[in-house]
């Protein structure tokens, strides 16, 4: 670990370096924001936006449920309960007997609703309400490590499905007419953003997680004309506005993530207006 | 024609090099959906050939796209489908082939036709890197069409006839025994229509495979249909079109152009 540590003090000319907890932040944010630009862009391309969004909101109905049951890791019954959230909109939607938006919001503003009632007995709400904003300063060496094994199982994941995931949503009869298990790929796609969005959303807040996977694969969009540009513009735009948002919420003194998000939406906008221009 | 036993050669891509032996038939027996008490298609039954091309008509709503979605096992239905070697008898695996009539590819989307190709037909991850060989295959593959020059273009950039070709493309990737199509109804113009009717004579003339199309356009219907089957949740005639079209119920289905079809 000190090896980390002492690398980092020697390559970066900052003062903050000096501080442990911003280093850890460094490194989580070199973890989190390139996972969320390679997810966003699936995210985006299968119109899947509102879906995870509403699954960051159900974040608070796994907590409650976690500590009912008095589970000291509230991170598990989270987890849990967003893949089960993932898993039944999922299954609800096959049915085809609403929209899916319309699923979405039953379903999501039921959960929040359960979530939020049973964290607010007592008056004690005050106690949860850091998950609103998340606070990356927090997190610790282990929690990073959590967040390595994520990514390496999503890199894995990436290379062995994604061109499923591709074909299943452009055209999911065209997809099974080729011989792809189309639920299963749907499934484990939610099941890979509900782990992620979980285990990230106390270093990034739930009003702004979703925010953090759209905008910068968006922004990628706008100027990438293929796949490769599209995943590269992604994660780099990615990483660089949590960069970025780090460094100046450390000198304005705001909190993080919603630093990041105003860089990756400046990004979001120049490259709209790159991407039209070149166009045109 | 004569019907002597041809032998299947394939090429490295899977290529059929011969044309339709008519040896091949595809038996869709007592197809039945229903969704909670509604029957949506009643008891269809349905005897194809190789090197056949197979027209459903019918009034909107007569379960026409639902019957192709039977077919390709997408919706919950009973009866079987056999395919059958007549040459020996030999029950065989269905390969079965689908050109959706639209892709949910939005504006802007960063994805190029060999990235929408490639994710179809390939394991090498279309975000990584090119793979030289599958762009080859594919260029090849889309050449049959005419649609080569496509390859480095964005797919939603496409006209709705310059699609058309590359789906048609991606259906025949491998060859399967029974091709399913969709007519395209919205984004293509009478030349567009009259390419992709083309296309579809050249896939009978030059490959092993049965065809089923969804049609709504009589003119093409009559020109290059083998067989025509007229729809309305059960089969209510079938035959070419000429007795088709004197067909009571055609008449009754049709007349008027109430449902705008053309006629």
């Amino acid at each position: 670990m000190d090896i980390i540590y002492n690398i980092m003090e020697k390559l970066l000319p900052f003062s903050w370096v000096e501080y442990n907890f911003m280093k850890n932040a460094l490194l989580a944010i070199l973890i989190i924001t390139p996972l969320f630009g390679i997810l966003g862009t699936m995210v985006i391309n299968n119109k899947m936006a509102f879906f995870s969004d509403s699954l960051g909101h159900s974040a608070f109905t796994g907590l409650a449920i976690g500590t009912i049951f008095g589970i000291k890791d509230t991170n598990l019954s989270m987890v849990l309960y967003a893949i089960l959230f993932a898993l039944l909109l999922n299954n609800i939607n096959r049915k085809k007997t609403l929209s899916t938006d319309t699923v979405i919001s039953v379903f999501s503003s039921l959960s929040m609703a359960i979530g939020l009632m049973i964290l607010s007995r007592g008056g004690k709400f005050s106690n949860y309400s850091s998950l609103l904003i998340g606070d990356i300063l927090s997190i610790t060496m282990g929690e990073i490590g959590l967040l390595c094994i994520v990514f390496v199982v999503t890199i894995v994941y990436w290379f062995l499905c994604f061109n499923k995931l591709n074909s299943v949503g452009v055209n999911i009869s065209l997809a099974r007419s080729k011989n792809i298990k189309t639920n299963i790929i749907e499934d484990s796609f939610s099941v890979l953003i509900a782990i992620i969005v979980m285990l990230s959303i106390k270093w990034v807040g739930i009003l702004l997680i979703n925010a953090l996977l759209i905008l910068p694969a968006a922004a990628g969009k706008n100027i990438a004309s293929n796949m490769r540009e599209y995943h590269l513009f992604s994660v780099l735009i990615a990483a660089f506005s949590g960069l970025m948002g780090l460094i100046l919420s450390y000198y304005l003194g705001t909190a993080t993530g919603p630093t990041v998000v105003i860089i990756a939406a400046i990004m979001f906008f120049i490259t709209l207006i790159v991407g039209s221009s070149k166009s045109k | 024609m004569k019907t002597k036993p041809i032998r299947i050669k394939r090429s490295k891509n899977n290529r059929i090099k011969k044309t339709a032996c008519g040896l091949h038939c595809i038996k869709i027996k007592d197809i039945n959906v229903k969704a909670g008490e509604q029957t949506i298609i009643d008891n269809v039954n349905l005897h194809i050939h190789c090197g056949r091309l197979t027209v459903i008509i019918g009034r909107n709503g007569a379960g026409k796209t639902t019957l192709i979605k039977a077919i390709l096992g997408e919706i919950k239905h009973s009866g079987s489908i056999e395919f059958m070697d007549l040459k020996d008898k030999t029950m065989g695996n269905l390969k079965v082939g689908y050109v959706p009539q639209y892709v949910n590819i939005e504006k802007n989307t960063p994805m190029s036709v060999y990235d929408l190709f490639a994710g179809y037909i390939s394991k090498s991850p279309i975000f990584f890197k090119k793979n030289k060989k599958v762009y080859e295959h594919i260029k090849e593959q889309l050449s049959i069409f005419d649609a080569e020059d496509l390859i480095d273009k964005r797919a939603c950039d496409l006209s709705g006839g310059e699609l058309q070709r590359v789906l048609l493309s991606i259906a025949i990737s491998p060859v399967p025994n029974l091709l399913l199509l969709d007519e395209p109804v919205s984004g293509i113009d009478r030349n567009g229509m009259e390419l992709f009717y083309d296309n579809i004579q050249k896939l009978k003339k030059n490959y092993d495979l049965a065809m089923i199309v969804v049609s709504h356009d009589f003119e093409f219907v009559r020109k290059y249909a083998d067989h025509v089957v007229l729809l309305d949740k059960k089969i209510l005639a079938e035959g070419s079109f000429e007795e088709i079209s004197e067909h009571q119920d055609f008449k009754r289905a049709f007349k008027g152009g109430n449902d705008g079809y053309y006629i």
